[in-house]
């Protein structure tokens, strides 16, 4: 097993015709995922690598529904518009991987999903992968970075940047663990999954043994994410380490947000509420993988 | 967060419906004077500078008549507030105040909330922060649903709820919903009315609002006259302007960031060119060199999957700085595939640094398509007579000995100059 992505799971890409979806189809196909169709408008009739590209979801969803996924690559200032689209159909799952989308948008197109009971991925993820099962989004591939970064294995990984959810994922398997799901979570304002819904998740997955992280100065996640393990809700090994220690909390948006956040947010709060919740806190982001060994062995 | 300043605040406020104090923008004494004038009442002279706590550092002050404004915007102009140049005031009417409360739109990413919320006190004014963390049952929130908007019912609710003067309680909720739909039509980060004001003549005001704008949203905004959106606490410089116009606006392929970290080059100082790969990366590596006491000319991030013509422009943004170094920490396993950096840099390479023997260039590239990107770099670069040092994945843990390995080869170059 693994989360949200698994072995066959049909998934869809949304403008895949330009550079980027053509890139993001390309990683797809590699790491095995089953990827039935494309759409961008006004190119149905068209394929890339392969798969087919329809004019609309609905096209597609005529041909090859029910799908479970879609991959939303149109860019922000359209994005709203692809996930409306989108939201109409029954989907699991929608990973919006664009960023700059416009604060309004984002706001609505969180408030939609939720609604709609779907699970939203950004935006601004830049996706996840299940080695050997399939990805959505740019994680996983060339078979070269795969072999050192995407081992299949029991570890799963978070992370809050983008480059660090590989980087994080080749220091698991340098520790000669390999990786059930990755993925990455995401680094808009308001985005649809953080830490402590996909923590659940990992907690489900009965192979998963532990959860690697990283995570950064700013915002609730990890703090909330510590009421999730205090409430029994994760109860695996989780080795999480926090960058922008000594720094200030993120920025601050106003008198508001301090109100809101009340005095949340700092490097050193997010580790000393983790630790209180029986995590085991890294220093450094090169120690995570000898703690893994340590609590796992 | 893009800033706009108060009285820029003021007028989309006004747009919207919200009652705004009688006045006007000045640039110099005389324009004070005028708009003084036109008042026909004592005014209150405020500095237009992005600082907090402008009352105590100078930044406000009282007029009774026109003369008096004049001599008081004149000292406004010549100091600074905070260390900023003061380059408009905002004069207004003196409001005859009854009560200062509070009400904020701001954007809440907790988990179960993930929504705009109202945050309204019944003391306003200075140390909101305070009241909230002393007297929490001055302070109220109230969480918006993004596709209905703020309900005026709802609002009147929390108003009798929080006893304000029954009174006052239409005209108020009214400006609460405007301040909503301010936040919403104007794409706004958040926006903040503080004080807000009930006059002793039943009116209701914004007093002074931060209203602060989304980044991304910038482009549907021209108004507001923005050319770098982006969280600054100064004014953007002719570079980063550049380097915004020609990289980033209307190109959504990937991030190509500049930012300078020095807006004033001294002929004495070193300054090493910065380039990053993603954020927790680059801010790896920017602390790396800042760590050894390195100066740090600018910060640049070339994220995302940037096509090569966009690291072209940035590597050539940095080589447009009075550098002596350049240093390219991509501290992380990329999954862009990293050639795309290659070219772009053997190309401004080749172009930057023809005349400049010796030049230190330290590059550190991981991920995807590593391999080939050395030896993109290592071909296109080998005939140059640069100290060029290239590290790959093994090394992303290393900044410091990137740091290291900088300022040894800048030492040398130095003294060779």
């Amino acid at each position: 097993m693994s989360i949200i992505i698994k072995e066959g799971t049909k998934v869809m890409i949304q403008g895949i015709t330009g550079r980027f979806g053509q890139f993001v189809a390309r990683n797809m196909l590699d790491t095995g995922t089953n990827v039935v169709a494309g759409v961008t408008p006004n190119r149905g009739g068209s394929k890339v690598w392969d798969i087919p590209v329809y004019n609309t979801i609905k096209e597609a969803w005529d041909e090859h529904g029910p799908i479970y996924a879609t991959v939303i690559l149109a860019p922000g200032p359209v994005a709203r518009g692809a996930l409306e689209e989108a939201v109409d159909f029954p989907f699991d799952t929608i990973l919006m991987e664009v960023e700059r989308v416009p604060l309004q948008d984002a706001l609505v197109c969180v408030a939609k999903c939720k609604e709609a009971g779907v699970r939203l991925l950004g935006p601004g993820s830049a996706g996840l992968v299940s080695p050997g099962k399939g990805s959505l989004g740019i994680f996983g591939s060339p078979e070269e970075l795969a072999k050192v970064a995407f081992k299949p294995g029991r570890i799963g990984v978070i992370s809050r940047s983008g480059g660090q959810t590989s980087t994080l994922a080749f220091n698991v398997c340098k520790a000669g663990f390999g990786i059930s799901t990755a993925i990455h979570i995401g680094t808009e304002q308001v985005m649809g999954t953080t830490l402590p819904d996909i923590l659940p998740l990992f907690e489900e997955d009965g192979e998963t043994d532990a959860v690697a992280y990283y995570g950064e100065i700013g915002g609730v996640m990890e703090e909330e994410a510590a009421e999730i393990i205090k409430e029994g809700k994760f109860t695996k090994p989780f080795v999480p380490y926090i960058a922008g220690r000594g720094l200030p909390s993120g920025i601050r948006f106003s008198h508001a947000s301090a109100i809101i956040e009340g005095g949340k947010g700092t490097a050193e709060g997010k580790v000393e509420v983790l630790k209180a919740a029986g995590a085991y806190v890294a220093d450094a982001p090169e120690d995570i993988g000898p703690i893994l060994e340590k609590v796992l062995n | 967060m893009s800033r706009i300043y108060e009285y820029q605040g003021k007028e989309a406020l006004a747009k919207v419906g919200v009652k705004i104090p009688n006045g006007g923008v000045a640039s110099t004494p005389e324009e004070a004077e005028n708009v003084a004038r036109k008042v026909g009442k004592p005014v209150v002279i405020k500095a237009q500078v992005w600082a907090t706590g402008r009352a105590q550092a100078g930044g406000i002050k009282f007029a009774d008549n026109p003369d008096e404004t004049f001599q008081k915007a004149k000292e406004m102009f010549a100091t600074k507030i905070k260390g900023l140049d003061v380059n408009k005031v905002l004069v207004e009417e003196k409001l005859n105040i009854e009560h200062e409360y509070y009400a904020a739109i701001i954007v809440d990413s907790s988990m179960y909330v993930r929504a705009p919320v109202l945050v309204f006190s019944t003391q306003g004014g200075t140390g909101i922060e305070e009241v909230a963390a002393k007297n929490p049952e001055r302070v109220v929130r109230h969480v918006i649903d993004p596709l209905e908007g703020l309900k005026a019912s709802d609002v009147d609710e929390i108003l009798k709820k929080m006893n304000v003067d029954s009174k006052a309680i239409d005209k108020m909720s009214a400006t609460i919903c405007d301040l909503y739909r301010l936040f919403n039509e104007f794409d706004c980060q958040n926006a903040e009315m503080n004080p807000f004001v009930l006059t002793k003549e039943g009116e209701v005001y914004a007093a002074d609002c931060h209203v602060n704008l989304d980044d991304s949203s910038i482009f549907r905004h021209p108004e507001f006259g923005i050319q770098v959106p982006r969280d600054m606490e100064r004014e953007p410089t002719e570079l980063e302007k550049l380097a915004w116009d020609h990289i980033e606006e209307g190109d959504y392929r990937g991030t190509g960031y500049f930012a300078q970290m020095i807006t004033e080059f001294n002929s004495d100082e070193t300054y090493v060119g910065f380039h990053g790969i993603g954020g927790g990366g680059a801010m790896l590596g920017a602390a790396a060199l800042l760590n050894r006491g390195m100066k740090i000319a600018n910060y640049a991030d070339t994220s995302g999957d940037p096509p090569a013509s966009k690291i072209y422009k940035v590597v050539k943004a940095i080589f447009s700085q009075p550098i002596s170094a350049y240093v390219l920490t991509g501290a992380c396993l990329a999954n862009q595939e990293q050639w795309y950096h290659a070219f772009a840099i053997v190309k401004a390479l080749r172009e930057e640094l023809e005349k400049r023997p010796g030049f230190p260039v330290v590059i550190l590239l991981a991920g995807n398509k590593e391999k080939e990107t050395m030896e993109i770099l290592e071909d296109g670069l080998k005939d140059m007579n640069i100290r060029l040092e290239l590290y790959g994945r093994d090394d992303i843990y290393n900044s410091d000995y990137i740091g290291q390995r900088a300022e040894a080869l800048i030492q040398e170059y130095l003294k060779e100059q």
